[in-house]
């Protein structure tokens, strides 16, 4: 590892912090390229991920709980289910067409941030 | 707190789904759904998301763990520094209005929607 990649590292580290406070998701999305890029396989990588989103779910989670945005027990309901979840996914995940899949959820997203943009004007009608 | 068991549970096993099967968090497909099935507002979706996704990661650790696949020392790496960056993303949101925070995400969404459709 040479000093400028330790350093992208930390970088995209910090980065993906950012945005995991700022909107809610775990940053796996730029831990696990940038892993890979350390050098690290595709489960190796997406394990590593994991472990370092504790912490930063954690941190981000006890922050938001003192701003009182925390809701614990929805959170808790939906990560306790969320795990049965993953249980049912690998099953399936093996029997589909992993490319349509893979479209499919891209068009599905698209389709989510339309809703989104609408609901928003409805729900803060106000402008800002 | 307003949203019934049901409709929290749901959210869970999709998002737990959707994670297994497109190797993206759950927050990606959690905080869409409370806005879209919950009464709760942008901020306390996020916060919310941010909760359950300690909850699953931890879960995922502990199994990843088992067959020896996490590098703590790269953990650390990236994680060092995202700790320090959740405080700051945390911090920044709350001078977003719920209006700004929700079209960030639907901005987040619709890249990540056309990465998946082209990649």
């Amino acid at each position: 590892m040479t000093t400028w990649t330790i350093i992208a590292a930390l970088v995209l580290g910090g980065a993906a912090g950012v945005f995991s406070g700022l909107l809610g998701v775990g940053g796996g999305i730029l831990f696990v390229p940038t892993l890979v890029a350390l050098g690290l396989g595709q489960v190796e990588a997406a394990a590593t991920s994991l472990l370092a989103i504790v912490p930063t779910a954690a941190v981000g989670a006890y922050s938001q709980r003192r701003y009182g945005n925390l809701r614990v027990g929805p959170a808790l309901a939906i990560g306790i289910s969320s795990i049965a979840g993953v249980e049912f996914g690998v099953r399936i995940a093996t029997r589909l067409d992993e490319e349509l899949l893979r479209r499919l959820f891209g068009l599905l997203l698209l389709a989510v941030a339309a809703q989104l943009v609408v609901r928003s004007r409805r729900r803060y009608p106000a402008s800002s | 707190m307003g949203s019934p068991l049901w409709r929290l549970v749901a959210i869970g096993l999709v998002a737990g789904v959707f994670s297994s099967l497109f190797g993206v968090g759950g927050g990606i497909v959690v905080v869409p759904l409370l806005l879209l099935a919950t009464a709760l507002r942008a901020h306390e979706a996020t916060a919310t998301s941010l909760g359950a996704i300690l909850v699953t990661a931890l879960a995922g650790v502990a199994l990843y763990g088992l067959r020896g696949e996490v590098r703590p020392a790269y953990a650390a790496l990236v994680g060092a520094p995202a700790v320090a960056g959740a405080i700051v993303g945390a911090r920044l949101q709350q001078r977003l209005s719920g209006r700004t925070l929700t079209l960030t995400f639907a901005a987040l969404l619709a890249a990540l929607g056309c990465w998946l459709l082209v990649a």
